[in-house]
């Protein structure tokens, strides 16, 4: 038996009106990988950020032992101190410094006054061996690809000689490759003695590495499992996740696939002026009536591109070919045509270019349809409520108020809010990027039946997903898409996991 | 206690809102005490409202410029080009009034849609693209006035703007010493006040929004009268209202109404939230960008205009300083410098207070130079105050 590392007693931490974490305990053994899962809202990033120092002593009750003495973290820089370094889901990297600048940022090799660049450079190159990544350090990090980025952000931390190293949902923008490095590598520094706690939503990978699993459900302790006595499995941790055994978590629908091409994309290909290259190349593709179309492929395959171009090319790329809508050749040079013609596009990243955060629910909804609750130009708030409140109730958005800051809701909430936004411009083509990217099992069975019922009304929709259950689970049909072209169609009846990866691993 | 429990809640839930209503109070007060009540009579305070006039038409304009994360340096130099441009045109090209004021405004609007283009089309940043039209329109002052110097201003009409006043009823003979036009133009907004805040409630109980508790409600009404109330009396116990006071407010009035009722102010606030998610929305991100900078253009023409006509003259250094004055009104009037976020009557009220705090200070007889670092203090004190109380808003 050996002992914890770390032993976090009876943490409750609340913020006004939320109990986020309510008499949490959490158990880490020294040199184990240690996976915690949980629906968004569990508290499993709040549960970190207590850990970290970002909520510092005072704020929570309870106590932290690390190394067997009770730690009272101020800040960040207090809990890294004392070994432990958190990798978040976005990057902490500055893209347009170099690796080996990266590396030692905030304790740069030196006299305390000038920097020693030739040691800095040769003593990066010896982290960058240890996480096995083959590139120069003096490589910018805007020029790696996000593995590899994420690559360097571990050497970062191994370099200030990390025990325990956290990291905050690490794969979920890697593809399979990537994932595997990643978790080859986690068990290497394993083997050095770092003990490594995993938040995830992806249980196969729970599964594939974990050696203890702690599942947190609605701010408690729910179990905490030992993967080496058998006890974890896909099933079981779902049940302890959501408190009941979702037998299929892909829900079946009744619809009609019309014949009536509703888009058609012929001989698309489009060239990215700001990073000089070609995106994608002779693309040809339809979608009809009451279709569920699913874009398989890799990340950087170019189908967040695609997407994009159809929706009114905001990125400006020099465009050929055709697009036709509903038999009509259409040409949009921005997304208010589009949206027009009855496209609409949920973004990849919710946050990042999907919602206004710092605005509140009702806002975000009518943001993209104002002019249905206006009357010659002025918007009529008791209309913008009403039509708010009706999505709330429809999607089961979950607030305290639909004058709630989006930034207050958790992940698949945002989400909804997302796709609430984009119903009510009452689309013919909902594109969804990744729809369920970073949410919880219980939100994406919701997002799925919302997008079953969509198609049963007769809309079409094309889903891009990096997840191969999601499109097996979903599509009526899939494109798989490699290196900006399209290698492979088939009716969902063909598909497999195997011969998907197959093509989408193809140029 | 729940009616205690109440307020304490509202205001918790408000302090961003109200905090800078009580600053200014608190300056005021102090002021009121220390001249012995002179900064309150309503001489001092009909002028502070005149002065404060054409910082506050900028701030409005700015409050939005940086909303939608840009700055605007050139607005100072632009006023004082363009309030010598309607001098030059009265005075030397004879043009009547009511065809110059439209004109410079005009020309403010093109001049701010310059600026846009160089931001939106270009790609410029505005700080840089500002800081040039600051230097231009510097060196146009200079060329515009070089031959006479400063300009004075013979039309009556126009030196009205910034000195006169609203007549009064005529025929009136009780209260000899009251303004009556003002006193009842007081009344007539604190009801019509009330009235439209009781109908906004009832319709949204209507749809069973969330409202204020009676009691809570009943004492804002309450108060919010009184205020209105105690500036009609002050105001109209000396000339009544100025004819500055009339343009500032109908400008607020209508950039109020627009930022907040209409598509066009959504738009505004949906891109300094997240421009790229607003672009992805269907908001024409660079129609937009034009519209603020030329409102700002705009505003700057009417800034300059009040100005030149409270000095019954176009001077060479009209307009000096014009532009830090409005971006610290704004920020103290609570704009977020990340964007999104910032009333225009926020602007007004930051106005008010860097004014008070000049007039004020000017009537203890301390010295420009503590005045400056009085200022700054409080413009430092403003955002200290909007950064820490923005993670307990709601």
């Amino acid at each position: 038996m050996k002992p914890p590392i770390l032993e976090m007693r009876r943490i409750t931490k609340e913020f006004p009106g939320v109990k986020a974490l309510d008499d949490v305990s959490f158990q880490v053994k020294k040199g184990e990988i240690h996976c915690l899962v949980g629906e968004n809202g569990a508290g499993k990033s709040t549960l970190m950020k207590v850990l970290s120092g970002v909520y510092p002593h005072g704020e929570y009750a309870g106590e932290i032992v690390f190394e067997g003495e009770i730690q009272e973290f101020g800040s960040i820089s207090d809990s890294e101190q004392a070994g432990i370094a958190i990798i978040y889901q976005e990057l902490a990297l500055i893209p347009d410094m170099a690796i080996f600048e990266n590396i030692f940022l905030g304790h740069e090799i030196g006299n305390g006054f000038t920097i020693n660049w030739n040691e800095t450079v040769k003593r990066a190159g010896e982290m960058l061996e240890k996480v096995k990544l083959d590139v120069n350090p003096a490589t910018k990090v805007k020029d790696l690809g996000v593995g590899k980025q994420q690559l360097v952000e571990i050497a970062k931390s191994l370099s200030r000689d990390v025990k325990l190293l956290i990291l905050d949902e690490p794969t979920s923008a890697l593809n399979e490759d990537d994932v595997e490095n990643l978790f080859d590598l986690l068990r290497d520094i394993k083997d050095q003695g770092v003990t490594c706690v995993l938040i995830t939503h992806k249980l196969k990978e729970v599964i594939e590495i974990a050696d203890a699993v702690t599942v947190l459900r609605d701010g408690k302790t729910v179990c905490t499992l030992d993967a080496h006595e058998g006890e974890v499995s896909e099933s079981v941790l779902i049940r302890h996740m959501v408190g009941r055994e979702i037998e299929d978590i892909y829900p079946k629908r009744q619809h009609q696939i019309a014949d009536e091409i509703v888009l058609e994309v012929n001989d698309w290909t489009a060239y990215d002026p700001n990073i000089g290259r070609t995106v994608f190349e002779s693309v040809k593709f339809n979608l009809r009536k009451g279709e569920i179309v699913g874009f398989a492929g890799l990340m950087g395959s170019g189908r967040t591109e695609l997407a994009r171009s159809i929706f009114g090319n905001p990125d400006k790329y020099k465009t050929s070919g055709n697009v036709y809508i509903k038999g009509s050749k259409k040409n949009f040079r921005h997304p208010q045509e589009s949206i027009a013609a009855g496209v609409a596009y949920v973004t990849e990243d919710r946050k990042k270019n999907g919602l206004i955060l710092i605005q509140d629910v009702k806002q975000n909804i009518t943001l993209a349809n104002l002019k249905e609750i206006a009357r010659r130009g002025v918007v009529d708030d008791n209309a913008e409520i009403k039509v708010a409140t009706d999505y709330k109730d429809s999607l089961g958005i979950k607030t305290p108020s639909i004058e709630q800051k989006v930034e207050n809701l958790s992940g698949g909430n945002q989400q909804k809010v997302s796709v609430a936004k984009w119903l009510y411009v009452q689309p013919e083509i909902l594109i969804l990027d990744e729809p369920t990217r970073g949410i919880d099992v219980g939100a994406k069975f919701e997002i799925y039946t919302i997008m079953n019922q969509l198609v049963e009304q007769g809309m079409s929709i094309i889903m891009v997903s990096s997840e191969l259950p999601e499109i097996l689970g979903m599509s009526d049909r899939v494109y798989i898409v490699s290196s900006g072209k399209i290698t492979g169609e088939m009716p969902i009846e063909e598909a497999t996991q195997e011969n998907i990866m197959h093509m989408a691993t193809l140029n | 206690m729940s009616f205690v429990k109440d307020i304490q809640k509202v205001l918790r839930q408000n302090i961003r809102e109200y905090g800078m209503f009580i600053a200014l109070f608190v300056i005021m007060a102090i002021f009121t005490i220390t001249t012995k009540g002179i900064f309150i009579s309503s001489r001092n305070i009909s002028n502070l409202l005149n002065q404060t006039g054409y910082i506050a038409v900028l701030g409005v304009g700015m409050t939005l410029v940086i909303v939608i994360r840009h700055i605007d340096l050139s607005v100072g130099f632009l006023a004082g080009f363009l309030g010598a441009v309607a001098a030059i045109a009265m005075e030397f090209w004879g043009l009547p009034v009511y065809v110059v004021i439209p004109f410079a405004l005009a020309l403010g609007a093109l001049a701010g849609s310059i600026t846009a283009f160089l931001v939106a089309q270009m790609g410029i940043p505005a700080f840089v693209a500002t800081l040039a039209g600051w230097l231009i329109y510097r060196g146009a002052i200079l060329v515009v006035t070089e031959g006479t110097g400063t300009i004075i201003i013979s039309s009556d009409a126009f030196n009205a703007l910034g000195n006169g006043f609203i007549p009064d009823i005529p025929g009136l003979n009780f209260l000899p010493e009251v303004h009556k036009l003002t006193l009842l133009l007081g009344i007539i907004t604190m009801i019509l006040f009330v009235i439209s805040e009781i109908n906004s409630r009832r319709r949204k109980q209507a749809y069973n929004f969330e409202v204020l508790p009676m009691n809570v409600f009943t004492l804002k009404l309450v108060f919010a009268s009184l205020v209105i109330a105690g500036i009609t009396w002050v105001l109209s116990g000396y000339n009544g209202l100025s004819w500055t006071v009339v343009i500032v407010l109908i400008v607020v009035a209508i950039y109020h109404f627009v930022s907040t009722q209409t598509v066009l102010g959504r738009h505004i606030y949906a891109i300094g939230g997240n421009p790229e998610a607003a672009e992805l929305s269907g908001v024409n991100v660079k129609k937009i960008t034009y519209v603020v900078f030329s409102s700002m253009g705009m505003l700057s023409a009417l800034s300059g205009m009040l100005f030149a006509s409270r000095l019954q003259s176009a001077t060479t250094t009209a307009g000096n300083l014009f532009e830090l004055d409005a971006i610290a009104a704004a920020f103290v009037g609570g704009v977020s410098a990340a964007g999104g976020v910032g009333k225009v009557t926020g602007a007004i009220i930051g106005a008010l207070v860097m004014m008070s705090l000049s007039s004020g200070m000017n009537l203890m007889g301390i010295g420009i130079a503590y005045q400056y670092m009085v200022r700054g203090a409080v413009l430092a004190a403003a955002v200290i105050f909007d950064v820490a109380t923005r993670s307990t808003g709601k």
